[in-house]
């Protein structure tokens, strides 16, 4: 880690961790008072699912971009909310939503008991998230069946009305959890919300409806099948899991791989230590502030830890590798060999797009701004800029003059929006750090 | 193809046809088994065709057989002669082949499902699966009819093997055949899933069940994808090593490709020799850290200049660190160039103390070297390598490799790399091969025989 936080956090900020564990605590101990006081009902049950979504939780998986999800506890938890009757007896499940809430946390934290005793560090803001999204499914659909005596338990109901129902259930479920998980990533990544709950969304929707899908299967079977129902429907679950382990794990190499490669000019001595790393995080948080999507700011942060790379080809390294003291069409020249090397892999063009175009000039003189300048190479200009008059001090006195210097190129070298959102995030010292990095496995 | 390839197709392709118009009329007149067989062959088809990319990977964990469960869940529903129905559909609609391949697969299907659907019928599993009265023994029924399933399947494949005599079918049966039967069994219980929800669902049960599976498929796609770009930019970095002397390039491909056989010799486990290749690939890119100048010299360095060339292993190592899969791979790169006796570079380790890959490696690399266009020379011939490397077998090379590798050179022939300069590259320095076991590359000193 190079770069460090300076100052506390000013108290106004809003923590949306601290507000989401704090309402999921409450909740919790709130839940297991109410249920205690009115005895655990249908014990047999409660220990069947208590049990899959202790070991839905033991097996959680990393997503891709730095998100956890326990696939088999959420759908465990959503199928508990959601029962009805319960196996060939048919028995009505009388389950409140108090013991619900309280079952669903108290199976994940002992699931999350393995994790911890292994050193893992175990993320309580994902837990509360679970336990939300499964308190909001029970609040809305146990009042409705209420022990078969609800609305829902009428058994003159036409067949599809309790599916559909809970089909409508767990997809409000679903955007419930993505606000409530974006209020937490906003919170942990310093980004504004809007932007980050549309990530949430999008990337939510693949595994969350897989997860959704298995709850009311789940549901629905155990009417007829009982406890056995769960293992037998969980299996496409657990190759849906498997894929998306696979695939964060294929991510979070390649992530690595970036970062072995905008190692290499530090390595070969064309740029000083730990430079590429800090414009990329420097790059990252300037992206988020301005409200780029997760895709781009991914293309943004491996342009931004590859950008030296055209310095490879030349035959001598520049003096501390840093682009900011070389002429402009050195500059130019850099850029565009990074490009085409970047180029060559066929798979990073909008990399190498921005690589290119990192070192052309915001406007020029008697210009209007080019627009076709894409906004992440006029990022990395300012911040690899910012970063080479810096370097890894952590004095505040030269993050002051880099910024005064940022700004007298304003009129035609740097994009004034990028170099006032960086000053912002120098002024609030918000540093980044290298976790909150789209895609980086941390 | 041999006449005996086309009896045996004609032959299976006539006996699926006259099953398929069996099950037609089996099934003709169920109002209920004529919805479930049509609603089942439309989600068939949209699995087929919801990931494409899958087939490419064939992938046998996640739902490239999604036919057995739609079959089982028609067996169910329907019988026997719906689940005939449904497999014909998904052999159809299967894949982009030729129609005597689609017509064979076709009927492969059916008949497998048909055998399937008779074990259901058999036990009775599927009377109480639709009347609700059943318990957790029914999963055996599904077992049973699932291995029906992959029973006849493989019967009929080893068939086309035999008749069109392609492969040893000895060689996929006890391949990939035996070793995914299990899943594909399992996969069962997708069908009973479909079956049990269906009297109150409906086409939502096969949907709801699916829907996982396709998420699964996307995810695998995704990861496939990654897969490709992450070969892809390892190549680029690659590359930008070789760009710096035109004379190696390829070199590391063609390490890869030695020390890979090399591991195949010695029966090393699969995901160690995908991380061999890695390594094989990667073993010089330290060589990003090392200065063009030096690299490029075509006179005898000096000391300093050595050490300096000495230090590529240590910045490879350096580069790749934090890739945590590699963690093997880059023991290997760090060692490439330690020799048994000791007297390497970077550490001296000797003997046993060198991880196995940098032993792999090191054979691999002298040999490409000797057996590729130098400056200074032409390329040796493959005979000749081998002389060099049995030479220096136990002091510079570990002999359990060196005779790997002559032992993978009887099976598979190597092909001496000549570069010829391209137009304009004629100029490029003659530099001396670091790689090369016969050459000495500092100056002045003699080579020690």
């Amino acid at each position: 880690m190079t770069s460090v936080d300076l100052a506390p956090r000013r108290r106004e900020e809003f923590r949306g961790t601290a507000f989401v564990v704090g309402a999921a605590g409450l909740l919790v101990i709130w839940a297991v008072v109410q249920t205690a006081s009115a005895g655990v009902q249908q014990v047999q049950v409660a220990a069947v699912f208590a049990i899959f979504i202790a070991i839905g939780e033991v097996i959680r998986i990393e997503l891709p971009g730095d998100r956890e999800a326990a696939p088999l506890g959420a759908a465990g938890a959503l199928a508990y909310a959601l029962l009805t009757t319960y196996g060939p007896g048919s028995m009505a499940t009388v389950q409140s939503v108090w013991q619900v809430v309280s079952l669903t946390a108290l199976a994940a934290l002992i699931g999350a008991l393995p994790h911890v005793a292994a050193g893992r560090p175990t993320r309580f803001d994902e837990i509360a998230r679970r336990v939300l999204a499964a308190a909001f499914a029970a609040a809305i659909f146990r009042p409705l069946y209420d022990g078969g005596n609800g609305v829902l338990g009428d058994e003159s109901l036409a067949s599809w009305v309790l599916p559909l129902v809970m089909v409508l259930i767990v997809a409000a479920t679903g955007l419930i959890d993505a606000a409530v998980s974006s209020l937490v990533r906003a919170d942990r990544n310093r980004a504004p919300y809007r932007p980050t709950l549309r990530d949430e969304l999008r990337a939510l929707l693949g595994i969350g409806s897989a997860i959704g899908a298995t709850g009311v299967l789940i549901a629905l079977a155990a009417q007829v099948m009982g406890w056995w129902a769960i293992p037998v429907f969980c299996v496409p679950l657990l190759l849906t899991q498997f894929s998306f382990r696979r695939y964060a794990s294929i991510r979070a190499t390649y992530d690595q791989t970036i970062e072995a490669l905008s190692r290499v000019t530090e390595v070969g001595g064309y740029t000083v230590k730990g430079h590429a790393t800090r414009v990329s995080e420097i790059s990252v948080a300037v992206g988020r502030e301005m409200g780029m999507a997760e895709d781009d700011l991914l293309d943004l942060r491996y342009a931004a830890l590859m950008h030296d790379l055209g310095q490879l080809s030349l035959a001598q390294p520049i003096p501390g590798g840093a682009t900011v003291m070389v002429d402009a069409g050195d500059q130019r020249r850099i850029a565009e060999l990074g490009a085409s090397v970047i180029r060559e892999t066929g798979v990073l063009d909008e990399v190498a797009d921005i690589i290119e175009r990192q070192a052309d000039p915001y406007r020029r003189p008697r210009e209007h701004a080019d627009p076709t300048l894409p906004v992440s190479s006029r990022i990395i200009k300012a911040a690899n800029a910012y970063d080479d008059l810096v370097g890894d001090s952590l004095e505040y006195g030269p993050r002051l003059d880099a910024l005064e210097r940022l700004r007298l190129g304003m009129a035609y070298d740097f994009d004034p929006r990028v170099v006032e959102t960086l000053a912002r995030i120098v002024r609030k010292a918000r540093v980044p750090h290298l976790s909150t990095a789209p895609g980086s496995q941390r | 193809m041999p006449v005996r390839g086309r009896i045996y197709l004609a032959t299976v392709i006539a006996v699926g046809a006259i099953a398929v118009v069996w099950a037609a009329l089996d099934m003709a007149g169920d109002a209920q088994a004529e919805t479930a067989v049509l609603v089942l062959s439309l989600v068939s088809i949209a699995i087929e065709h919801s990931t494409p990319a899958m087939r490419r990977y064939g992938n046998t964990n996640i739902g490239v057989q999604m036919t057995l469960p739609i079959s089982i869940a028609a067996g169910l529903i329907a019988g026997p002669g719906g689940a005939a129905i449904v497999g014909l559909v998904s052999g159809l609609v299967n894949m982009p082949v030729s129609w005597v391949k689609r017509s064979f697969n076709a009927a492969n299907f059916v008949l497998s499902a048909l055998a399937a659907g008779f074990v259901l019928l058999a036990t009775g599993a599927d009377t109480r699966v639709m009347s609700g009265d059943f318990d957790i023994v029914v999963l055996v029924d599904i077992v049973l009819a699932g291995s029906a399933y992959v029973l006849v399947n493989a019967i009929l494949i080893v068939g086309v093997l035999w008749a069109v005599e392609v492969v040893p079918p000895r060689a996929v049966v006890f391949g990939a055949m035996l070793r995914t039967a299990p899943s594909h069994v399992a996969y069962g219980f997708l069908g009973l899933m479909i079956a049990v929800l269906w009297p109150s669902l409906g086409a939502l049960a096969a949907v709801l069940v699916v829907l996982p599976l396709v998420v699964a498929r996307w995810a695998f796609s995704q990861f496939a994808r990654e897969q490709e770009a992450y070969e892809a930019t390892i190549r680029t970095l690659v590359q930008a090593v070789e760009t710096k002397d035109h004379y190696t390039r390829g070199h590391s491909e063609r390490v890869a490709k030695a020390s890979v056989m090399i591991a195949r010799v010695l029966a090393i486990r699969e995901d160690r020799v995908t991380a061999l290749r890695y390594a094989g690939i990667l073993h010089d890119v330290g060589k990003l850290g090392v200065p063009t100048t030096i690299l490029q010299k075509t006179t005898g360095l000096s000391d300093d200049e050595f050490a300096s060339i000495q230090k590529h292993p240590l910045h490879g190592m350096e580069m790749l660190r934090d890739i945590e899969f590699l963690d093997e791979a880059i023991k290997g790169i760090r060692h490439h160039h330690e020799r048994l006796d000791g007297l390497g570079y970077p550490e001296g380790l000797r003997g046993d103390e060198i991880p196995e890959f940098a032993r792999v490696i090191a054979v691999a690399d002298a040999f490409d070297s000797m057996t590729s266009t130098r400056s200074y020379r032409g390329a040796r011939t493959s005979e000749d390598a081998v002389l060099e490397i049995e030479r220096c077998r136990g002091t510079q090379f570990d002999a359990v490799m060196v005779d790997a590798l002559v032992q993978a050179l009887r099976k598979e022939p190597w092909v001496p790399t000549t570069v010829e300069p391209r137009e304009g590259e004629s100029e490029l320095p003659a530099s001396l091969d670091h790689d090369d076991p016969t050459v000495d590359v500092v100056a002045g000193r003699e080579r020690d025989r």
